[in-house]
């Protein structure tokens, strides 16, 4: 079935969040920024919270502060103002500067701005090592978290990357995928004996170790010397089957600086992991690690193992919308039917892109529903009745309200411990979501039978 | 001056001893400094939020909703339509041609939908911008819904939390005054600035009836649109926290000729002071109540007394700091971690006024450090500075203490159990110790193990008898 256009006029429990906190994200991929918005004081500091309660960091995003009087004359100085302090007491190597609904609207010219900031601090850039500045603009009106976790990888990419011929690195372009995952792909890039450059890399400075001293700026992220060089890698690979190709870092790579690429889906379930390893195989002419052979093996007997559980057993997925293809790409492998695949963003390729994963393997795609949010995600949930629900927490009160377990994943992770640390991806990720699946499964069952089985 | 301090900054430091104490606050924030501080539409959004039984319609782009969707526990005894986020998500379109007629539907829409006591609705940023007519839809509605229907000013760039909370009074306001007020008893109150996060209200209720006085309204803790409408009746505003509601205690009095005291509920002092300072203004009209205060104080306090003082044995000498929204706040705070024998090292607001700084200057010992509207930067390099043991705030400030090895004490958004009254202190002191002593700091790479001599120190100050109240 398509995607439908929305029958009410309000939203309740949005199933998404505001472009400038997708910006936020990504910006924290990369070694030594700071995120900074250019708005009112409440956006950073909102933002800031919500983050915090799903990674358990320290999250500083820097914010221009703006008043009622820069509403009406612009916010330029406040900018420049803001940008001098945070590059004078956080010392990063980049300052991420993205807009909010506000400077949007006024129509602030941050390309400008940051034109006559260069100009104006000369001297305090050159003293401070001449950070980057890069910009990209998140009206929060037009899009959701995740149009500005893919703009802001795109600015990066189209700002800071040049042709450097002749390295042998890997572009990986994974989107907003968790600390945990980043990690993995790392791990299993790093054994086909490949370079890569993960951008944003997310795997330390959002999940980052007890420390000796406190870091203004948390350690890790992409180096900006490795950024500088993504022109010239031998290939991009980027996942995402959603992702439009106006914000697409691989196809900027491509055009500037003929970088191929290779677009893939987010790598869940063994279909969508084998196309990633299939890439990997090819572009380091290496066949696959016996490690991750054995990896696949486990994970293929645990399908086996599984499938009396999960057959049959009805699920709705509902978050991100490349999130939801890859979930839906691996549940529909393991016997368990997508009864709805639910997504606050709108790329209008949801739909196409499910009927893609469950092909040849469900007759017919499940109810596919973009633009949506968690008050329609209830109504529909109630008379679909499903077995369980896959998604953030912010679907805990109707996976309450209709007694069945939610596994979570994704983001945001408020109600539990670890979200940072959740695998999703490759065998490993799908491993893990599997187990947990299963366990959720006999778990529900066990707590409402009345015999106590205790084998199952 | 320390490297991690602002120069623009400067003045809104304080070190008790330094110099004569002139700390400047209620400015804005600095750009750049990454202030702890929301805006104008939290301020109103935090206030308003509890009122259960009300539709609260965010118009704006969907982040402030989002950001506000069951953000803290302000619990009710009934309804929970507050704990739902409602938005009309502004889309391009509606910034380009106006948003009046999405509000408009999305009101009727909603009203239809939840049958709501009152409704209001809160103007975010791009709203100011925009220049939506708010009050003329909300008429509109009004009058074909026969509810109220309340606009909030609350634009966020329009100047700091503290406008936000008046932009939530002045809606209040409007509702006062507008339901009958018969049958309401001469020895009753309004009971102002407490959210119940976690049930405090329930607890504070408990004791005014147990002193014999009628809550009219709570404003707005498990709040309900009716008693609002009829808090005018009300012989008493009894007034929490310094900022949130004290310009509707104001506004009442100005326009109904009701009195208010300020009270906090919060550490066993302030607790016991609140309600002997009830049952004064009532005496004259109830000769027996300071009686029932008195013995109701009494029994309360024997049986947290011997609790309270197995923590002070081991907390003593420990040291704290507090960072936290209002002030007032930090009153109360000062005085519970001195019950339990613990030094305040640092104190700061993000609201603070200059009243308020005074306060905290008197109440301080010499050497804290007092800071209004501070950062991560200045946080962390005062906590390493003063080698805190316990730090209090809320969800942004965890994650600093965490990194530094401290330990935390969440006073506002995600707790979950009550630290106000009686019980509510022995609550602080539990969750105080259980994260002081907590054994995963002698882990932390960043935390310096505590000499043998120093665990001895600190416990030989610890079991003075604690005073009666």
């Amino acid at each position: 079935m398509n995607a439908q256009s929305k029958p009410y006029v309000s939203t309740t429990n949005a199933c998404k969040l505001c472009k400038p906190l997708g910006a936020c994200l990504a910006f924290k991929g990369i070694e030594g920024a700071v995120p900074f918005l250019h708005g009112s004081q409440g956006c950073a500091t909102y933002m800031r919270r919500y983050i915090i309660s799903h990674f358990r960091e320290p999250m500083d995003i820097a914010s221009s502060s703006l008043g009622e009087k820069h509403a009406i004359y612009g916010g330029g100085s406040n900018l420049k103002l803001g940008l001098k302090n945070v590059m004078t007491k956080y010392r990063g190597g980049l300052i991420g500067i993205a807009t909010t609904c506000l400077t949007e609207t006024i129509g602030d010219d941050v390309h400008l701005l940051l034109h006559e900031f260069r100009h104006e601090f000369n001297e305090l850039l050159a003293s401070h090592n001449r950070p980057d500045l890069v910009n990209v603009s998140t009206p929060s009106y037009s899009g959701t978290h995740m149009e500005g976790f893919h703009a802001t990888v795109r600015a990066v990419v189209d700002q800071l990357a040049r042709h450097e011929p002749g390295n042998r690195n890997i572009n990986l372009l994974p989107g907003f995928v968790s600390a945990a995952d980043i990690r993995d792909l790392k791990e299993v890039i790093a054994d086909f004996g490949l370079p890569a450059t993960v951008l944003p890399d997310l795997s330390l400075t959002v999940d980052g170790p007890a420390a000796e001293t406190y870091e203004k700026i948390s350690p890790g992220g992409t180096p900006l010397s490795q950024i500088g060089m993504m022109g010239g890698s031998r290939a991009s690979i980027e996942f995402g089957r959603t992702l439009p190709a106006n914000l697409s870092a691989s196809r900027v790579l491509e055009r500037k600086f003929s970088v191929p690429r290779h677009a893939l889906g987010t790598p869940i379930g063994l279909r969508e992991s084998d196309a990633f390893f299939r890439t990997l195989e090819s572009l380091a002419d290496e066949r696959i690690p016996e490690k991750h052979v054995l990896e696949r093996g486990r994970l293929v007997d645990a399908y086996v193992d599984a499938h009396k559980y999960l057959f049959g057993k009805r699920a709705v997925v509902y978050g991100e919308e490349d999130l939801v293809v890859g979930l839906t790409a691996f549940l529909v492998e393991t016997g368990i039917r997508p009864v709805l695949c639910a997504c606050g963003g709108k790329s209008g390729r949801l739909p196409a892109a499910i009927s893609e994963v469950t092909d040849g393997i469900l007759d017919e795609p499940p109810l596919v529903r973009d633009n949506i949010d968690f008050h329609e995600i209830k109504e529909l949930a109630g008379r679909l009745g499903p077995d369980l629900l896959i998604g953030n927490s912010k679907g805990y009160r109707i996976a309450r309200d209709l007694r069945v377990p939610l596994i979570r994943v994704g983001f945001p992770i408020h109600d539990r411990f670890g979200g940072p640390r959740i695998l999703h991806l490759g065998y490993r990720g799908s491993q893990a979501l599997l187990d947990t699946i299963v366990n959720a499964l006999i778990g529900a069952r066990q707590d409402s039978s009345d015999i106590g089985y205790t084998y199952y | 001056m320390n490297m991690q301090i602002f120069e623009e900054r400067k003045d809104q430091i304080h070190r008790k001893g330094d110099e004569p104490f002139d700390i400047t606050c209620n400015k804005d924030s600095l750009a750049g400094a990454v202030s702890q501080r929301a805006c104008v539409f939290c301020g109103s959004r935090v206030v308003l939020y509890p009122i259960a039984d009300a539709l609260h319609l965010v118009h704006g782009p969907i982040g402030c909703a989002a950001y506000t969707w069951d953000i803290r526990g302000a619990l009710s005894s009934g309804p929970e339509l507050h704990r739902l986020s409602f938005s009309t998500d502004l889309q391009e379109q509606d910034i380009i041609f106006g948003g009046e007629r999405k509000l408009y539907d999305a009101l009727v829409e909603l009203i239809d939908r939840h049958n709501p006591a009152a409704a209001f609705v809160y103007s975010t940023c791009i709203v100011g911008i925009i220049g939506d007519d708010l009050e003329a839809v909300c008429k509109r509605v009004e009058r074909e819904k026969g509810i109220r229907v309340i606009p909030v000013q609350s634009e966020g760039f329009k100047g700091n939390k503290r406008a936000g909370y008046n932009a939530a009074c002045k809606a209040m306001f409007r509702l006062v005054g507008t339901e009958d007020t018969s049958g309401i008893s001469p020895v009753s109150i309004n009971i102002l600035g407490d959210f119940n996060l976690a049930g405090e209200l329930w607890i504070i209720r408990d004791y005014y009836s147990r002193m014999g006085v009628e809550v009219v309204a709570n404003v707005t803790g498990d709040g309900r649109v009716r008693d609002l409408c009829r808090s005018h009746g009300a012989a008493l505003n009894v007034v929490q926290c310094s900022g949130s509601t004290m310009d509707l205690a104001k506004m009442m009095e100005a326009e109904y000729g009701i009195p208010f005291l300020r009270v906090s509920y919060f550490g066993v002092e302030d607790m016991a002071e609140s309600l002997y300072d009830v049952a004064r203004f009532f005496q004259d009209r109830d000769p027996e109540i300071m009686a029932r205060t008195v013995s109701l104080v009494r029994q309360e306090l024997e049986v947290l007394y011997p609790r309270l003082e197995e923590y002070r044995c081991k907390l003593s000498g420990k040291k704290a700091a507090i960072y936290v929204g209002g002030a007032f706040k930090a009153f109360s705070l000062i005085k519970a971690f001195r019950l339990l024998g613990m030094d305040v090292v640092l104190v700061g607001s993000q609201t603070g006024t200059k009243e308020d700084y005074q306060e905290l200057y008197e109440i301080t010992d010499e050497g804290t450090i007092i800071v209004d509207d501070t950062n991560p930067l200045e946080l962390s390099s005062f906590l390493q500075e003063k080698e805190v043991d316990v730090f209090v705030g809320g969800v942004k400030e965890r994650p600093i203490a965490y990194k530094l090895g401290v330990g935390f004490c969440d006073h506002n958004h995600e707790r979950k159990t009550a630290l106000a009254g009686f019980v509510g202190m022995l609550n602080f002191a539990e969750e105080i110790y259980s994260s002081v002593m907590s054994p995963v700091w002698q882990f932390v790479p960043g935390r310096k193990p505590i000499a043998d001599g120093d665990r001895t120190a600190s416990s030989t100050r610890s079991c003075a008898k604690l005073a009666a109240v």
